[in-house]
């Protein structure tokens, strides 16, 4: 028992000087999540310190709560121990030269403030407490614990986004009624779900009609909730949605991982640059709303060309070419042979916003109602398509696409159709976006971005509408909003990508059929 | 050596096809003919060419000489997914369900070569669409109560239990409305009580929907019970073709199970 | 197993034939017009020859980490360019504290080999930890996911370096060695009117000697036969005995130090270390892989060289923009995987399935 606390401390300790040396404390010590009590630096190594005491702790109950809370303290201990140690070594010696986030900033949050020494043994404390305290958090009911953890994540999350952080006095409440909330809905949670079917299923349409009424209505009215920054956040996770819904349909529906689906979004946005800007090569300067059909029909018909070369390539090949493919456009677009026409590295500015009448969109509370029903058009169409025949015929692709063929299904047909719908998404996301910034330029379409749609598909739920908005909502908004958190952001993708497939590889919000999977799994 | 002449027109033809991997011929100049109506078996031991000889048949390979005829029409150089939509389905040694779908997906993916509603069906949903929606999963239906997994359309595949997967993509194979039905080893671990069933089953289907069926199959008691004309291949040539009593008798095919392929469990 | 498609006529079939041909024309015409032309002289292309060798030395040695682990896994790891970039960054740090000391000064070949001692060390751990990690739990799963899991630990991997060490471009130093007067780290000559650097040679010949170190060890030693093995079919393998962790592990860690001894070669004329600098070099050596054929250990050497030179002097001599040469790469990656999947060497890219 004794190792398992060492290894459980060393572990989360570990990851915590990782943490610590690429320079999270520093950032996240400007974000107070309770005003003058605690920053969201110091709220990350308490965090640590309960994960290793409660991870600590043995999973049978044979065990005395003593000897758990004993098991918790250990790892609790060993973890703030490491850190304490890091903070030492970083205030000896310089490792500036190598270590760029090893500064006397790093030593002073680990330390608490306080000095190398007083600070060290108030951080190995404080960890001995807290890993106490999630050693012994294992014996709770799993309702209790689980509704505290609930209630600290919200009070983390409306801490950090306000501002100045909360008073003391709005922490409490919040945590206190998130905490009653949730405990009442795990203890009675299911007889209310009950109740709530009865009442859905005696009336049905009026329900959900009410639902839905109460839902377009928030959704209308959202953009002077939030204000003009929070609005222009809610579309670029719009845009995001758009470009995630098309790529579930190439991975998700018909299971062909690409990665070069920026390509699609580069064509949207070029073409309408290309069509509606007074200054491209082409002086032709037409309406957004003639621009907005051509450029879903260019990313349609490239994305149907790219596909057919290589429709008799499977799973990984695929990828590498289709990244391939990506990198090919980007270089084409910024290389001086195509300069004359597309701009090379400057691009094509002066793309003006769409316009009705003599109103134009000029602000991000307009493109968000554009965006809007650009994405309800989507939603609905990739539901509709999902349950016919077409949808079916490219799960069975996906499944086994030998099987498909032999079954009936023309591969080549429904391939290229998933290409081209899936690149059509693309190139409207692509339209918007070149009339939202007013210009188009070969950087703003890296392979990153392909690989933020292809991350935000998979942690949300392949093949999952909801949860590629999900996905749009906790990977483009999140970090937007939580400016400190912005350098991080990458390296938490890459990280979550690894997590995900290993823990949870059908995402936040599984798509029907795998959570079917997994409730049989669950029912047997 | 004639085959089991039922009066009915011949419904698959192979001449003399032969399949080479690099240097190994695994099928060499194999002619079968298979009259409609009949249910007719390939034996052998294993790797003697049988699934191969499958894959030829449904177009996943193109055999290097000789020709396939599916009623009187040559099948050689189509495509798989066209070869199912002129009336051959096929199931699998190895069980190949769509495993993340219901049993129903599964069946109405077999039905895919005569629906007829695309993307604009799908999005607008006409009421064409509806309609021939409604019809399908009612086929289907009914197509999964005629393998014997009455209303269990809503499991996923996988949950099916094994005799019933098999089951499955019969039904699934059915679904596509074939002349000509190709099961590779359909009782394959199955237990007796399972294979009896089976057995009813193919009976069935060649009395009551009228279907060809080529059977590859290890389990003799089956090939023996069922069949109205075996054919034996041993190292990618036929070395016997018959009545079932025929080639139970015939002096090549006891050597070539017991002399030379002495490993093979159930012959 | 290339199937035919159908027997009437195939549309893709004759759109991917007519993609080849109208770029087959196009490369005949330029390359008959820049040599009709005659702007530029043989120098021109020696030099650029010279180079392409050295670099597609570095993309073999690259690509030999690829396909080994394809060899055995059929996985693509798609970070094996961040174990690249992980060996020469650590590296860096020894060889600017040796020019600080003035140690690379006075005894500069002592310093170098310590220095890609480092860099192999550095690589060999990362790629075990990425093995351990993500790989290992994954081993059985559907081909996708370890694809996905190295896309992100890739991505992972590129930010750690990027959070621990900053974003500002490292810079290897300087370094000279004279062997019989001359130069052979630093040198720059001129000879006839073309300016030769030596390092290219040294990089080429170093290359080739760590690749024909890996040819004996796969081919002559116990190690390889298990891995031979492995590749060929691990249930069997494990049923003879093998451990096929072990070998796994063996595997990835010769694949990440021929990667790390790669990465300081390539710094040593290439200078500039970012935590970007695998990507680009990765990609490439993975065309390199799959041009020789996935899986095909001479395969993957013979790609690399074939990249390096025909990325050096494609440009040149079908008169493109400088600027296209990554495009060189790309296309014939996917020229390969459309015409001759199997590459050039045409190792059986055995299929599970099928």
């Amino acid at each position: 028992m004794l190792k398992r606390s060492l290894r459980r401390g060393a572990l989360v300790g570990g990851v915590l000087v990782f943490i610590a040396l690429i320079g999270a404390p520093a950032a996240f010590a400007r974000e107070p999540v309770v005003r003058g009590v605690v920053t969201l630096s110091q709220l990350l190594l308490a965090i640590g310190a309960l994960l290793a005491g409660s991870g600590a702790a043995p999973a049978t109950r044979t065990r005395s709560t003593g000897a758990v809370v004993a098991a918790g303290a250990i790892a609790g201990a060993v973890c703030m121990l490491l850190l304490a140690l890091l903070a030492l070594l970083v205030s000896a010696v310089d490792l500036r030269q190598v270590l760029v986030n090893a500064t006397p900033q790093l030593v002073d949050e680990l330390t608490l403030g306080r000095g190398v020494v007083t600070g060290s043994t108030v951080l190995v404390v404080l960890g001995t407490v807290l890993g106490a305290l999630g050693g012994w958090s294992t014996r709770l009911p799993a309702a209790i614990s689980r509704s505290a953890v609930l209630a600290g994540a919200a009070v983390v999350v409306v801490g950090v986004l306000r501002d100045k952080g909360l008073a003391i006095a709005e922490a409490v409440a919040l945590g206190v009624a998130v905490w009653a909330v949730a405990y009442g809905r795990s203890r009675w949670g299911s007889a209310l779900a009950t109740r709530y079917q009865r009442v859905q299923r005696r009336n049905s349409t009026m329900v959900s009609i009410v639902v839905w009424i109460a839902g377009l209505f928030i959704l209308l009215g959202l953009p002077s909730i939030l204000g003009t920054y929070g609005t222009s956040v809610l579309d670029l996770v719009g845009l995001y949605v758009l470009m995630g819904l098309g790529l579930n349909i190439v991975v998700g529906y018909a299971g062909l991982l690409d990665l070069g689906y920026v390509a699609f979004f580069t064509i949207g946005a070029y073409v309408t640059g290309l069509l509606t800007s007074p200054a491209a090569s082409t002086q032709l300067g037409l309406s957004f709303w003639i621009a907005w059909p051509l450029a879903m029909v260019a990313a349609a018909g490239a994305g149907a060309l790219l596909g057919i070369p290589v429709l008799r390539m499977r799973g990984d090949y695929l990828a590498i070419v289709t990244l391939g493919f990506g990198e090919i456009i980007r270089i084409l677009v910024l290389s001086d042979t195509f300069k004359s026409v597309l701009g090379g590295a400057q691009g094509i500015i002066e793309i003006p916003g769409p316009s009705i009448g003599s109103f134009t969109m000029m602000r991000p509370q307009h493109f968000y109602y554009l965006i809007l029903i650009g994405v309800m058009i989507v939603v609905f169409v990739s539901r509709r398509i999902s349950d016919s025949r077409v949808g079916r015929a490219w799960m069975a692709i996906r499944e086994d696409e030998d099987v498909a063929e032999a079954t009936g299904v023309n591969l080549v047909k429904y391939k290229l159709l998933a290409f081209a719908m899936g690149a059509s998404f693309s190139g409207i996301g692509g339209a918007i976006f070149a009339s939202w910034v007013h210009s188009v330029f070969p950087n703003s379409f890296t392979l990153l971005v392909s690989i933020n749609i292809l991350s935000l598909v998979i942690v949300g739920g392949i093949g999952s509408i909801p949860g590629v908005i999900l996905g749009a909502f906790f990977l483009v908004g999140l970090p937007e909003v939580l400016r400190s958190f912005a350098d991080f952001r990458m390296i938490t993708f890459g990280a979550l990508l690894v997590a995900m497939m290993i823990a949870r590889p059908e995402g936040l919000w599984p798509a029907k059929s795998r959570r079917r999977e997994l409730h049989l799994e669950v029912a047997e | 050596m004639s085959a089991a002449a039922n009066g009915h027109p011949v419904c698959l033809s192979a001449r003399r096809v032969t399949k080479r991997f690099g240097g190994l011929v695994a099928v060499d100049s194999v002619s079968i003919d298979i009259p409609e109506r009949t249910v007719a078996s390939v034996i052998g031991p294993n790797g003697a060419g049988k699934t191969t000889f499958f894959n030829c048949i449904t177009g996943l390979y193109a055999p290097e000489d000789g020709d396939i005829l599916f009623q009187g029409r040559s099948l050689v150089g189509y495509r798989p997914d066209s070869i199912a939509a002129m009336g051959i389905a096929r199931t699998y040694q190895n069980i190949r369900l769509f495993s993340a779908m219901t049993a129903l997906e599964n069946v109405l993916v077999g039905q895919h070569a005569h629906l007829r509603s695309g993307v604009f069906g799908a999005i607008f949903r006409p009421s064409s669409t509806v309609l021939e929606e409604e019809r399908a999963q009612q086929e289907a239906r009914e197509m999964l109560a005629f393998v014997g997994l009455p209303g269990r359309g809503d499991l996923l595949a996988t949950s099916i239990p094994y005799g019933g997967q098999r089951r499955l993509e019969i039904a699934r194979a059915l679904a596509s409305r074939p002349k000509l039905l190709l099961l590779d080893e359909p009782t394959a671990g199955m237990n007796p009580q399972e294979t009896d069933d089976l057995m009813h089953l193919i009976e069935r289907l060649r009395d009551e929907l009228a279907l060809t069926v080529l059977l590859i199959e290890h389990d003799m008691r089956v090939v023996m019970g069922v069949s109205d004309q075996v054919s034996v291949l041993h190292y990618g040539t036929k070395i016997s073709e018959g009545t079932p009593k025929e080639v139970q008798n015939d002096p090549r095919v006891v050597e070539a199970y017991l002399g030379t392929g002495g490993s093979h469990g159930h012959a | 197993m290339r199937r035919r498609l159908s027997g009437p006529v195939d549309v893709t079939q004759l759109v991917v034939s007519g993609i080849g041909l109208v770029i087959l024309l196009f490369v005949v015409y330029r390359l008959v017009a820049t040599l009709m032309g005659g702007t530029y002289g043989v120098s021109t292309y020696a030099s650029q020859a010279i180079f392409g060798l050295a670099q597609g030395g570095i993309y073999a040695l690259i690509a030999l980490g690829y396909t080994l682990v394809y060899g055995i896994l059929f996985m693509i790891n798609f970070a094996h360019g961040e174990i690249f970039m992980g060996g020469t960054y650590i590296a860096y740090f020894v060889i600017a504290a040796f020019d600080r000391s003035g140690f690379l000064e006075s005894n500069p070949l002592l310093a170098i080999v310590a220095t890609v001692a480092t860099a192999m060390t550095a690589s060999v751990i990362l790629a075990l930890g990425l093995e351990r990690i993500a790989y290992r739990p994954l081993r059985r799963a559907p081909r996708l996911v370890p694809l996905i899991t190295a896309i992100g630990a890739s991505l992972f991997l590129q930010y750690a370096f990027r959070g621990l060490f900053g974003t500002g471009v490292k810079v290897y130093p300087d370094t000279h060695l004279h062997v019989a007067g001359i130069d052979i780290l630093g040198g720059r000559y001129d000879i006839g009117g073309m300016v030769v650097r030596p390092i290219y040679f040294v990089v080429f010949l170093m290359a080739v000697t760590l690749m024909l170190a890996l040819w004996i060890l796969v081919q002559k030693t116990k190690m390889g036969k298990a891995m031979r093995a492995v590749a060929e079919d691990k249930d069997t393998a494990a049923l003879m005995g093998i451990d096929v962790d072990r070998v796994v592990v063996l595997t990835f860690a010769l694949g990440a130090a021929l990667a790390g001894a790669a990465g300081v070669m390539f710094a040593l004329y290439n200078k500039q270390v970012t935590h970007t600098m695998g990507f680009i070099p990765g990609i490439k050596a993975f065309t390199a892989a799959v041009l020789g054929g996935i899986g095909n250990v001479p395969g993957a050497m013979l790609g690399g060289f074939f990249l390096g030179l025909a990325e050096s002097t494609f440009p040149t001599l079908l008169g493109l923009d400088s600027q296209l040469k990554d495009v060189i790469a790309f296309g014939l990656l996917v020229l390969v995987l459309i015409f001759r999947p199997t590459g050039i060497l045409g190792e059986v890219l055995s299929r599970k399935r099928a």
